[in-house]
């Protein structure tokens, strides 16, 4: 009696784990293929029936997609669009949130709506007329062009993100530092601040990934010579077919970085996303 | 940080943490302070940017579907010339069109559907497991999630691929089943199947993740109730589960249809470049009309008519985020 009461819960978790485990087999073999792709040498990846374990693991791809185009130039061009995008976007972003999380106005709420509402607009919906304009400025082909328009979808996210990690912080620090003496400014620089830095750097980091990820501006915007670390993959298809084991090899470089970044915010900002309820 | 934590996240302003409706919800007497200059100059430079890199063009693209605007006028040869609603008749009296938006209608409630379903019921499994099983299956999803998509297509199209690729060597071995060869992009309706699959694939992660933090917030005390009432478990996850989280539930729904109305590396890249006609969506199709017919206004005429069947959608998503903005 005492025996079954103890088994029948143990063995209906036994059953939640094996459709745990399924989905986690699911959920990461395409993960796990690309890297097993990868380090598998170039001849074992055309095999029609492919071992699912790594038989030997050879390196010899990396370099093979490091040979087939320039890489350097484009993870560099792809840094500096990020890194300018994600700074102006977090100075500009931060005192808008502050306007609109610690401060009642009058259209405050329009304030709120045109943020939101920005973010619903479909990026290739813009292209046509983003293309057109970076034309007439002469910023086509420029990296200050397509920094311009990735701040079309990382300012919103900023703000919006941003301010829901503002008002996580309680009003009363800052107003018992202004009892205490500190003006506005200062009892916002020397109590908020500090405890907003973790969420500014999630929220940088995630601005980052959403940048350094684009796909269509990138692919539009700037010409072959100029391209960028995502459009950079398209290089290994060519008229006579695609290499398979060395793209592989240059989707691990593009996705192991940026996985790790993602792994060391992401808990952050599922809080930040919930309220900011922003991707991609 | 370990990945197990990620279902677990401490602070998530849900809505159901809103104070009660008695409670002001915006003291003014707390917020203002110095009238409406400071917070106005905060948000110039916002504005400002904004208004340059979105709010031109977004005019621009409603100019330009009322013109006629291709090669010539890029380069400046002739003006552009307004033509009213000439490009919106030739693109609604255009049955490929209509082909076009059913197909993309279809394939992103494929997507949601799945998602929404998957992600729920993934959520629920991530609560019934041990620990380290919930461990590996959050390492999983934080992966794919991190993913880019750009990546995740190129690896999907190797997945898929017709002669060498696993899944074709995997459903081979099952008896009786020969796939070594089989094209799943020879006819649009299988390969979208297998772009759903990838869209699905990618937006799961965020899906579980966020809904994980809400079950956290069902209080136990109310479920044990219905369950000694005598609810079952469909029971108890219809009348007390799922109300609780309806308001996340309906924010991931529309988000999730916005994202994959708007879906188009997943399809450009899986088509290289070059989608055929039976792949085309809507974001595909505009770009096609701008970029390679090169007439920018009916691409344009498009786009625009993309924005307006998402309007309806965003209005039942921003009802929602105004409520988590004014619950502070």
């Amino acid at each position: 009696m005492s025996t079954a009461t103890v088994s029948g819960p143990r063995r209906s978790k036994l059953g939640w784990n094996l459709l745990g485990l399924l989905v986690f087999v699911t959920a990461g073999f395409p993960v796990y293929w690309m890297l097993n792709t990868a380090f598998k040498p170039a001849k074992d990846a055309i095999d029609p029936d492919p071992s699912l374990l790594p038989t030997s693991i050879t390196f010899a791809n990396f370099s093979r997609a490091l040979d087939i185009a320039d890489f350097w130039g484009p993870v560099g061009r792809s840094l500096i669009v990020s890194l300018t995008v994600v700074v102006i976007g977090i100075a500009v972003g931060m005192l808008a949130a502050l306007a609109i999380s610690r401060f009642a106005f009058r259209g405050r709420k329009v304030v709120i709506v045109g943020i939101l509402a920005v973010q619903m607009v479909p990026l290739v919906a813009m292209i046509i007329p983003v293309f057109l304009l970076l034309n007439d400025l002469g910023q086509y082909d420029r990296l200050t062009g397509l920094i311009i328009t990735y701040l079309t979808f990382i300012l919103p996210f900023t703000v919006w993100t941003l301010r829901g990690f503002i008002v996580n912080i309680p009003r009363e620090l800052e107003e018992a530092a202004m009892v205490d003496g500190c003006s506005r400014t200062t009892a916002f620089l020397r109590v908020v601040f500090p405890l907003l830095a973790p969420g500014m750097v999630a929220t940088s980091v995630y601005g980052f990934i959403q940048a350094w990820n684009e796909y269509l501006y990138a692919l539009m915007l700037m010409s072959q010579q100029n391209q960028t670390a995502t459009v950079w993959l398209g290089n290994f298809t060519t008229k006579h077919g695609t290499e398979y084991a060395p793209m592989m090899a240059g989707s691990t470089m593009m996705a192991v970085p940026i996985v790790v970044l993602f792994l060391l915010v992401q808990r952050k900002m599922a809080a930040g996303l919930t309220a900011g309820a922003v991707k991609g | 940080m370990s990945a197990a934590d990620t279902t677990t996240p401490t602070k998530v302003p849900l809505p159901r943490q809103a104070p009660p409706p008695t409670a002001p919800i915006t003291p003014p007497g707390r917020r203002t302070s110095g009238g409406a200059t400071v917070p106005w100059a905060l948000l110039a430079p916002c504005l400002l940017i904004l208004a340059l890199v979105l709010g031109y063009p977004l005019v621009r693209l409603v100019t330009l579907s009322f013109q006629e605007f291709g090669q010539s006028q890029l380069w400046g040869f002739k003006p552009a010339e307004s033509v009213g609603f000439d490009n919106f008749a030739e693109v609604l009296g255009d049955g490929e069109f209509w082909a076009v938006v059913v197909r993309t209608v279809v394939f992103a409630a494929a997507c949601v559907l799945f998602t929404m379903v998957v992600g729920m019921l993934v959520a629920l499994l991530l609560q019934r497991v041990s620990g380290w099983v919930k461990t590996l299956i959050n390492i999983a999803l934080v992966a794919s999630w991190g993913m880019p998509i750009i990546v995740a297509t190129t690896v999907f199209k190797w997945l898929f691929d017709s002669d060498y690729g696993i899944f074709n060597a995997l459903l081979s071995k099952l008896p009786g089943v020969d796939m070594i060869g089989h094209n799943w992009f020879a006819s649009g309706p299988e390969g979208l199947a297998v772009i759903t699959l990838l869209v699905v694939w990618g937006a799961v992660p965020f899906v579980v993740i966020t809904l994980s933090a809400g079950l956290t917030q069902v209080p136990k005390e109310l479920e044990e109730a219905a369950r000694l009432d005598g609810a079952g478990a469909w029971g108890v996850f219809r009348y007390v589960t799922l109300p609780i989280l309806k308001p996340i539930v309906v924010m991931l729904t529309t988000l999730s249809v916005i994202w994959d109305m708007g879906v188009f590396p997943q399809v450009f890249v899986m088509r290289n470049g070059h989608p055929e006609a039976e792949f085309q969506l809507l974001t595909t199709y505009s770009y096609d009309k701008a970029f390679v017919v090169n007439d920018y206004a009916q691409g344009s005429a498009i786009a625009l008519l993309t924005v307006v069947l998402l309007l309806g959608v965003i209005g039942v998503y921003m009802r929602q985020m105004l409520k988590i903005g004014e619950v502070e």
